[in-house]
Formats: structure tokens, C-alpha cells, sequence
């Protein structure tokens, strides 16, 4: 069964289109990724499938149910699933309070074990009383993911979550992603720059080009023998579009 | 002299704090409103609300005046020459200040904690909460102009309070009459207590805001 579906997904800002009938389908429990270079459509993309932004026309479904684009109708489809941004922020309170908003606005009180048991998974249990504004920047994207993984939701999707960080941030990330897909069995979607990332984490990669999905694949099929020519340029970093 | 001094000063913190009180009261929750939605002629309410930022006190003196006189119409509510027509008048001077910060301060806010916030699965109501939470000091900083502007005020006071002695003296107005009189060393000396008056509120605002900084 599919855990998001996507038909016909088009998008223009101004006179600029930006998806076009865009068709995606991520089956239950895969780790997704959509490769891509920058202006592709991806981010947009993201943004619909998580309700952020209304397509000009197609239809998402997530988890058997369609998105209608009407905040209060969307909300308990959206309590399921989470995103987490390329530049994710902190509200001005202590990480522990930071990652236990979702449960708050869930109206569960006593989620201190959920919030610790988020914490520990990306070894943020020693800065948990230190203010969420004053985290680095991977430490910030470490507690972004506790945040958004404290509520156990259904569906994950990840906008360049690793962005500029270092090798130690991308990884303890990475492992995160990977074991909380594991563990949940959660269907995970996630854009990346990171050739390498999408090798090392997605059974699933898409190539995405000027609004297009051009081609989608298992994985080691895209990497190793592209059935599209522009997808073995991009893969092989030649870039010639 | 000293107890017209005492007089002086209370009423001038009475009227400007209760002025900024019922003017953030109002201008608050409208800005906020105005600063998260998006609306069309959202630009226009913008630039009427700044331009207001310079309403000339003078005229607000006179537009109040008009209407609490005998013979406007609010002249039966005897409001003239009394503490609470210039609460009032200060009022009306106060509120697009506090509307146009607070609107800045939220709208600045608004697009990256309203997305998160919404994200984490927060319905529009919480949503709102979490954006004025995070927007606070922008809004407390809205809430110090405001005094600020009051406080300094004179011609909208002057006007629809009379400068009663006893009744409707404050600071700014007991100064123009001290100039007028030719004490000049006397009127300095009340420039200074608004001075330290506004300087205390603003410490205090400050601190209350370095709190909310970190918590």
C-alpha cells in the first residue's frame, strides 16, 4: 500500500511553473529519497505533500486519506506525519521543552519519557535544559528531528536535513533516520543534494528535473544503470542540462 | 509646592500608564491579527497605521475636544478638562504605534514559526499562541514606545485637559507653563523627573524583556 500518493501535482509561481503533473507514489515503510539539482521542484513538492501549500491542481493522499488544504480538516492527517526543513528553527525555550511541543499541542502532559527517549536517540540528553536558540547548527537539526520524531508519526519527510553540517552530524542524523525507520516502520521521504546520502540511506531514489520526476527506481538501479540519460549524467556529476 | 509636584508627577504616570494600558489592550490583539493574516488592502491598513504614527497631537487634542464639548456629541458624558479625556487623547496617539510595532514584530515572526508550528501538528489556535509567544519582545519594545510617546506628550492634553492645577496638570503641560512664567530652572527640573520617570519604566520593560529573551 502506498503511505503517499501524488497525482497530477502541478505548481507555477507567476509565470513560472515549477511542478509539472507531477505522479508520486512512496510505498508503506520505504525510505525515499528524491534526488535532484537546486530549482528542480523538490522543496515545493515537499511543501505540498505536507499540507505547507496547495498544488494549483492534482491530489495528495497520505496514508489512505486525501488532503483537502483546509487547515482544521487536514489536522489530524497532519498530527500523523512530521517534516523537518533544511534550516529548521527553535523556539525560544530549552530543547526538552522544544521537543515536547508536539506532545503539548497533542494534549499529552506526561510525554516526559517520550521526550526523553527522542533526546537520547540523537544524544542530545546533556543539552536538554540549555535554550533551543543556542544550539549549533547540527545540534539544532539533531533536536529538530527529536522534535519532530517525539510523537512516533507515521510518515517523515526531510527537506536536506543534512545540509552543511559536518561528517560526525550528518551521520548521527543518518542513523537516526535509518533506525527510526526501523524501529516505527515508518515511511520515510527525504530530498537530498547528497548523491552519496541517497546511496547510503534509500532503498527508493527518484530524479527530479524541472518539475518533472524523469525517472524512479530501486535505488542501486538509479546509481548503477539509469534507464534515462539525463539521470546517469546527474548521477555521474556531469550535469549537462 | 512640594505636594503639586507629588500631584504633578502620579498624575502624569497615571494618565500615560493607563493610556498605554488601554491602548495596548486594544492595539495588541489587533496587531497580531493584522501582522499573521493575509488579506487584501493588508498594505494599505500598513501605511495608514504608520502614517498615524505622526498624527499631530494637536489635531487628536482637537478632534477629542470637539466631541467631549457641550456641544458635541459626547458633551452629556462631562468628560472635558478631566483625567479621562486625556487618557483618552493619549490613547488614540498610542494605539497605531503599538498596532504598527506589534504588527512588524509578528508578521517578522509569523512565516517560519507559524510553518513549524503548524507542522508539529498545532491547530490555527495554538498556532497563533506560538507565534505571539515567540513575537513577545518585538511587542513588549511596541508596548515602551508607546509610553514613551504618552508620556512626552503635551498638545493633545493640553487641549482636552485645560491644565488645571490640582485637577489636570502633568509634567509636559506644568512645563509650558513654567516656560511661559519665565522659570526655566524649575521647568528643567520637571524635564528631568519625566526623564527619570520614562527612564524607570524602560528599565523595567528591558528587564522584563531580557527575561523573556531567555525563557
Amino acid at each position: 500500500m502506498s503511505a503517499i500518493k501524488a497525482r497530477g501535482i502541478s505548481k507555477s509561481f507567476g509565470n513560472r511553473c515549477v511542478l509539472k503533473a507531477i505522479d508520486l507514489e512512496v510505498e508503506e515503510g520505504d525510505l525515499f529519497a528524491i534526488i535532484g539539482p537546486s530549482g528542480a521542484g523538490k522543496t515545493t513538492l515537499l511543501r505540498i505533500l505536507c499540507s505547507l501549500q496547495p498544488p494549483d491542481s492534482g491530489t495528495v493522499t497520505i496514508l489512505g486519506k486525501q488532503m483537502s488544504y483546509r487547515e482544521a480538516e487536514d489536522l489530524p492527517l497532519r498530527r500523523r506525519m512530521s517534516f523537518i526543513s533544511q534550516k529548521p528553527i527553535a523556539f525560544r525555550e530549552t530543547v526538552r521543552e522544544n521537543v515536547a511541543y508536539p506532545l503539548r499541542v497533542r494534549g499529552i502532559e506526561n510525554g516526559n519519557e517520550m521526550v526523553y527517549h527522542a533526546l537520547q536517540h540523537v544524544g542530545l540528553l546533556d543539552l536538554a535544559d540549555n535554550l533551543g536558540v543556542t544550539l549549533s547548527g547540527g545540534e539544532l537539526q539533531r533536536m529538530a528531528f527529536a522534535r519532530a520524531t517525539v510523537y512516533n508519526p507515521e510518515v517523515l519527510i526531510l527537506d536536506e536535513f543534512t545540509a552543511h553540517l559536518d561528517p560526525y552530524n550528518i551521520k548521527m542524523l543518518e542513523d537516526a533516520v535509518v533506525s527510526y525507520r526501523k524501529e516505527k516502520g515508518a515511511t520515510v521521504l527525504t530530498v537530498t543534494h547528497n548523491l552519496f546520502q541517497a546511496k547510503r540511506i534509500a532503498s527508493t531514489t527518484a530524479f527530479m528535473l524541472d518539475g518533472v520526476i524523469v525517472e524512479q527506481n530501486e535505488t542501486a538501479r538509479i546509481f548503477n544503470s539509469p534507464a534515462d540519460e539525463r539521470t546517469g549524467s546527474f548521477v555521474r556529476g556531469e550535469m549537462i542540462f | 509646592m512640594e505636594s503639586d509636584l507629588l500631584n504633578v508627577t502620579l498624575l502624569s504616570i497615571l494618565v500615560s500608564g493607563t493610556a498605554t494600558l488601554l491602548a495596548s489592550s486594544i492595539a495588541i490583539p489587533l496587531g497580531c491579527y493584522l501582522g499573521m493574516r493575509k488579506f487584501k488592502g493588508k498594505e494599505l491598513v500598513r501605511t495608514v497605521t504608520y502614517t498615524l504614527y505622526g498624527f499631530p497631537p494637536v489635531v487628536a487634542g482637537l478632534v477629542l475636544y470637539i466631541l467631549l464639548s457641550n456641544s458635541g456629541p459626547l458633551g452629556s458624558l462631562q468628560l472635558l478638562f478631566t483625567p479621562i479625556a486625556m487618557i483618552l487623547a493619549q490613547t488614540l496617539l498610542v494605539v497605531p504605534i503599538v498596532i504598527g510595532l506589534t504588527m512588524s514584530a509578528v508578521s517578522t515572526t509569523s512565516k517560519d514559526y507559524t510553518e513549524t508550528a503548524i507542522i508539529l501538528g498545532a491547530d490555527s489556535w495554538r498556532t497563533a499562541r506560538t507565534v505571539i509567544h515567540e513575537a513577545r519582545i518585538g511587542i513588549i519594545s511596541a508596548v515602551m514606545v508607546g509610553f514613551g510617546r504618552a508620556l512626552a506628550e503635551v498638545g493633545a492634553v493640553m487641549l482636552v485637559g485645560g491644565n488645571i492645577q490640582w485637577h489636570t496638570r502633568v509634567l509636559t503641560t506644568a512645563i509650558v507653563l513654567e516656560t511661559r512664567e519665565g522659570n526655566f530652572e524649575y521647568g528643567l527640573a520637571l524635564g528631568a523627573i519625566l526623564l527619570t520617570i520614562g527612564m524607570v519604566f524602560f528599565y523595567l520593560m528591558k528587564r522584563y524583556q531580557d527575561k523573556g529573551m531567555l525563557t
